[in-house]
């Protein structure tokens, strides 16, 4: 890149986000010059199918989701390898590792970064010690198990990245040791049932330890390489891979010294604007609208950041579109179980929610109510149609007359309010 | 003495080769003929359930069904034909009336298969009605014995006041169905067809529901004995008004609609409780006499300010003609004449098989005597009862009638294949039924075009037979006897008929 | 381009269920119907979710949204907008499973497998003949045509 570029639309972050934000821009304006930066050096990948990557399912170039035409026809200059590392708001420029960038709109889409719990004897020069969010993680640490041919792992954290990394391990031969602090796995997502089927499911495959209520303590090195682990309740693992998964946070360094507002992400408005207002943000590090709270927070899913990076491009090319907020949604395959989640899937019961579920055999379903209006919803085993529960989420549709209907297996369309089911079979503005 | 079974009317034959197990025929059949065996993976049909509508058959994506009559034969008895013994064999067993529905089905002589039309050969020429104007159009209605006029600057104006008349685009009507005896869908259907094909459909004495507002100025509104449906939007809405007398499947008889037909939409349309019972009695309970009538035309006359034409509908019965005579006095705008063959969703067998007169010689006769009496021009003929071709109208319109009305056309171009069951309201082809499993089997939207499409292709072949008979407009044709001849009939035959025997001249 | 898509008018629908017949049909290797059942091909699994329940039924299947969630949303590029007919195809080899499409299709007209982990079916509107079978096969005009502008495409005879 030239030492001092100007351009109509900067984005910072070349994920979901910024990959949407390219489109929504150009839906508005064909022509204004848009330039994208990461500091990652793939042009363009899906980091949830990195532990395809690991687990050797997919090669490197299957794990794009837009193919290299699409920066080609859309006329965007992608500077790869290249980090933000200061934001002048005033001259509306951001500086970064190869040079200056002078800008007129910009996006935010920054991500987050992996969190890592305070743990004694952690240094971040210890060989064998990995997080597990990009592809550059992931190829270390491929290169790493070949290197040191690895038979044996730990895994900090029991949440969405932490087994799908452990799935990708279990495929390459590894036993995993899963250490999760609370009392089961994936408990952000699901709830205890749904937890302990995973966790059954994880068990069965025998290659596979599932320790919960437990944390690393103390990580054992011989000299700069890992060497073993000690858990809270005592107990010693040895073992050359530690990956903590213990979650993320948004990636707000950027903003930190700006007078832009934040609290845990970049806070966001319904154009997706910051406080700033020709900068905006979207993804894992903006803190948007919760269409079920109502609520700003922090949605660190694929579709969020989607949605919001192309309201914010279409806005930054001078729509007026409203993100009309989302809520948290899931869609995962861990070890053979495929399970998607929306909402509030857990809900302390005495807050006037009501449940409906059903278990049985490798199915499970469960459904969260609340005056009775869905707010949440698992489903494990048995996926289909479940899309349909986003809709009636989403516009808050009364189910009182088909109650009974909602864990039926040939639950559909049909059972809904003629009027809802037309507007959705028509086809006119189907939009979730 | 063992009981008899009825034998099965129909056999159901399944080429294996054939039919894939989608099961489809035994999703659609209302009489569950067909089953799928979940152990077995096969299609078992009852024949004794089948009705011969043929739904299976025409569903089945391979054609793997076939309908057949049932060839199980009695001892050959001219006298005692299967159809007689088993009539007996049931009533024998149910002690009840038999019921059927549709026209009468026996083997009577049928005129209209002894009348053929004329053509022009040299000493008059023919017309090419693709090359030259043909016209079909028809007014129905009271016309004025002369015409009065002033001519103003180069313009007539006529002095004579005419009624409204009814203005069809071809001499064909789509006769009394009440919504009840068939499914709104198949209403829907012939309002549409009417209206787009310039002609009119008559609701029967069902009502008008609401979804057939926007129709009903192409509709014949009935008032019958039950007075169903009747209100002062119904008769303003309408564009003609029928009292309805008889029916020529079952003259001298009333209609009943089971209370389990009278649903919620059919309740609020006939202005009944929901559930209750729909009974037409056999006479109008104010009509005893001409006069009576008389008044009953006047006092819709009054209603509907004189601005809509009121016509009278009877079955052809022995005394036509001095009846109708007796309507047209009383003034009546038009007089529906229905005929033995006419159709029905529900009559009692014994009556709807040996009641009333062929409608071509009724229309004669009507049309003679009226002319004798110098009143023709007070009223238009409608003929109605088992018209099935374009030349069944043609010939109807040269022995006197204005238009012809039909049913059983009509219906078999929406589906039906003339089973006869009617009156169970099971109806494959969602016609005669209100389930709304069923009903909803009939698209109003290839109703209509399918109805449109008859019309259309029967007013070109009237056009082509017009032609023929170097004809240009069907007014010339109305009454125009010598362009039909007989072959085959007797004196008294051709007598009535007014027409000449096949080889005698002009 | 806005696809043409497919109208349902659930109050026709006669539930013969011949739509997914021809669906399947259309979608097998031979594309002929006695061989698609009775031979020995591998018959596929048809587009339609057919619902019914008391005298109400429709068959339902993709609306090729304008917006369509399940390409936003998919993390392999597998589900994709045809450039030149604007309808949203799925390329099967790409597809790992993670059920995004799934999650995110509001009709929830997408089917899986869960052996393989792929989709297995999803309307393409019959990408090999101008007229998508359901359309054209059923018997009762249930299932129309319509174009960008909502407006019916009707085949042409002969």
């Amino acid at each position: 890149m030239a030492e001092n570029m100007v351009t109509e639309y900067l984005i910072i972050g070349n994920s979901v986000a910024g990959v949407n934000c390219i489109a929504g821009i150009r839906e508005m304006d064909r022509d204004g010059s848009i330039v994208v930066i990461s500091d990652e050096d793939v042009y363009n990948y899906s980091r949830p199918l990195i532990s395809y990557y690991l687990g050797g399912r997919l090669g490197i170039d299957a794990l794009s989701f837009k193919n290299e035409d699409f920066y080609k026809d859309n006329r965007v200059e992608l500077i790869l390898g290249t980090k933000a590392e200061r934001l002048d708001i005033d001259r509306k420029e951001v500086v970064t590792s190869k040079g200056v960038i002078k800008f007129n709109k910009l996006l935010i889409a920054t991500g987050g970064r992996p969190v890592i719990p305070a743990i004694d004897g952690y240094a971040e020069d210890i060989e064998g010690i990995f997080t597990f969010t990009n592809l550059s993680d992931a190829k270390r640490l491929d290169g790493y198990i070949k290197r040191k041919n690895i038979k044996k792992g730990v895994i900090l954290g029991g949440g969405l990245i932490g087994l799908k990394c452990a799935e990708g391990l279990i495929e390459r031969g590894i036993q995993v040791s899963i250490v999760e602090m609370s009392d089961r796995l994936l408990s952000m997502t699901l709830d205890k049932d749904a937890s302990l089927f995973i966790e059954e499911m994880l068990k069965n495959k025998k290659q596979c330890d599932v320790l919960t209520k437990e944390t690393v303590n103390r990580i054992m090195c011989d000299g700069k390489l890992l060497s073993g682990v000690t858990l809270s309740s005592g107990k010693n693992i040895h073992t050359e891979l530690l990956i903590i998964a213990a979650g993320v946070r948004p990636d707000i360094t950027l903003v930190k010294d700006t007078f832009i507002k934040y609290n845990r992400g970049i806070l966001v408005d319904e154009h997706m604007r910051t406080s700033v207002p020709f900068i905006y943000a979207a993804g894992d590090v903006a803190e948007g609208k919760d269409m079920i709270t109502g609520n700003n927070s922090v949605i660190a899913i694929w579709p969020v950041a989607a949605k919001q990076g192309k309201v914010a491009g279409m806005n930054m090319a001078g729509s007026d579109i409203i993100y009309d907020g989302l809520f948290p949604m899931n869609a995962v395959d861990i070890v053979g179980v495929p399970v998607i989640s929306f909402g509030i899937t857990n809900p302390s019961e005495t807050d006037g929610y009501e449940i409906v579920k059903e278990r049985r055999e490798n199915i499970y379903k469960k459904i969260v109510l609340k005056d009775n209006r869905i707010v949440g919803c698992i489903f494990l085993g048995r996926i289909e149609r479940s899309g349909i529960f986003q809709g009636l989420i989403k516009y808050k549709i009364d189910v009182s007359r088909f109650k009974d209907e909602l864990l039926s297996d040939d639950f559909g369309l049909l059972v809904l309010p003629a009027e809802y089911r037309k507007h959705m079979v028509r086809g006119e503005g189907i939009e979730v | 003495m063992a009981k008899a079974k009825n034998i099965a009317e129909f056999i159901i034959e399944r080429d294996e080769k054939k039919c894939i197990k989608c099961q489809a025929c035994v999703r659609v059949c209302s009489n569950d003929v067909h089953n799928y065996d979940e152990e077995t993976e096969e299609i078992l049909s009852d024949n004794i359930k089948c009705v011969g509508c043929h739904f299976c058959e025409d569903i089945c994506p391979t054609g793997a069904l076939t309908i057949r009559r049932n060839l199980s034969e009695t001892k050959e008895n001219a006298h005692w034909t299967r159809d007689y013994i088993y009539k007996v064999v049931k009533q024998a067993s149910t002690g009840g009336i038999l019921l059927t529905g549709m026209g009468n089905d026996r083997p009577y002589k049928n005129y209209f298969e002894h009348i053929v039309l004329n053509a022009a050969q040299v000493t008059n020429p023919s017309i090419d009605p693709l090359r030259e104007p043909m016209e079909l159009k028809t007014f129905i209605g009271r016309k004025p014995d002369r015409i009065i006029y002033d001519k103003t600057r180069g313009k007539y104006i006529l002095k004579e006041r005419v009624t409204n008349l009814l203005e069809l685009e071809l001499p064909v009507m789509f006769s009394a169905m009440s919504f009840g005896s068939i499914s709104l869908n198949a209403c829907k259907s012939l309002a549409k067809a009417a209206s787009a094909s310039g002609v009119y459909w008559n609701t029967g004495e069902g009502g008008l529901h609401k979804d057939l507002y926007p129709y009903a100025d192409r509709a014949i509104v009935q008032i019958a004995s039950g007075r169903f449906g009747v209100n002062v939007e119904y008769l303003e809405k309408a564009a003609a008004v029928e009292i309805k007398i008889g029916q020529g499947a079952k003259p001298g008889i009333g209609g009943h609609l089971p209370g389990e037909k009278v649903s919620e939409e059919i309740s609020l349309t006939r202005m009944i409780p929901e559930g209750s019972d729909a009974i037409s009695p056999a006479p109008h309970h104010d009509i005893y006499s001409i006069e009576d009538l008389r008044q009953l035309i006047f006092a819709i006359k009054e209603a509907t300010s004189y601005r809509k034409p009121v016509g009278v509908k009877i079955a052809a019965v022995h005394n036509v003609a001095p009846i109708a005579s007796g309507i047209v006095r009383a003034g009546a705008d038009f007089i529906t004449i229905d005929g033995i063959r006419g159709g029905t969703g529900a009559a009692p067998v014994a009556i709807r098989d040996n009641v009333g007169i062929p409608i071509e010689i009724a229309v004669a006769v009507v049309d003679q005597r009226l002319r004798e009496e110098g009143i023709r021009n007070q009223a238009s003929i409608i003929a109605a009862g088992g018209f099935r071709t374009s030349a069944d109208i043609v010939k109807a319109i040269a022995l006197g009638a204005d238009a012809v009305y039909i049913g059983t056309a009509a219906l078999i171009a929406l589906g039906c294949h003339v089973c006869q069951k009617c009156y169970t309201g099971k109806c494959n082809w969602g016609i005669a039924t209100q389930d709304p499993y069923l009903t909803r089997r009939l698209n109003p939207e290839i109703g209509a075009k399918r109805l449109s499409n008859l019309l259309r292709a029967w007013a070109l072949e009237i056009k082509e037979m017009l032609g023929g008979m170097g004809i240009n407009a069907i007014e010339s044709l109305r009454g125009n006897r010598e362009q039909l001849r007989a072959v085959g009939l007797n004196e008294v035959e051709l007598n009535l008929l007014g027409i000449k025997h096949a080889g005698e001249a002009w | 381009m806005k696809p043409r898509r497919i109208l349902i008018k659930e109050e026709y629908c006669i539930g013969c269920r011949l739509c997914e017949v021809y669906c399947i049909t259309q979608h097998s290797p031979s594309k002929d119907i006695i061989r698609t059942y009775k031979g020995s091909e591998v018959r596929p699994v048809s587009g339609i979710y057919f619902e019914e329940k008391g005298s109400v039924s429709f068959a339902i299947q993709c609306r090729h949204c304008d917006e369509a969630p399940c390409i936003e949303n998919c993390l392999t590029g597998a589900m994709y907008r045809d450039e030149k007919t604007g309808r949203v195809l799925h390329n099967r080899d790409k597809c790992v499973g993670c059920w995004m499409c799934v999650m995110s299709c509001p009709l929830g007209v997408i089917k899986i497998d869960y052996e393989k982990k792929k989709v297995v079916s999803k309307c393409d509107l019959c990408i090999d003949r101008e007229f998508p079978a359901c359309v054209e096969h059923c018997p009762n005009e249930a299932i129309l045509l319509v174009d960008e502008k909502g407006e019916r495409v009707e085949k042409k005879s002969g």
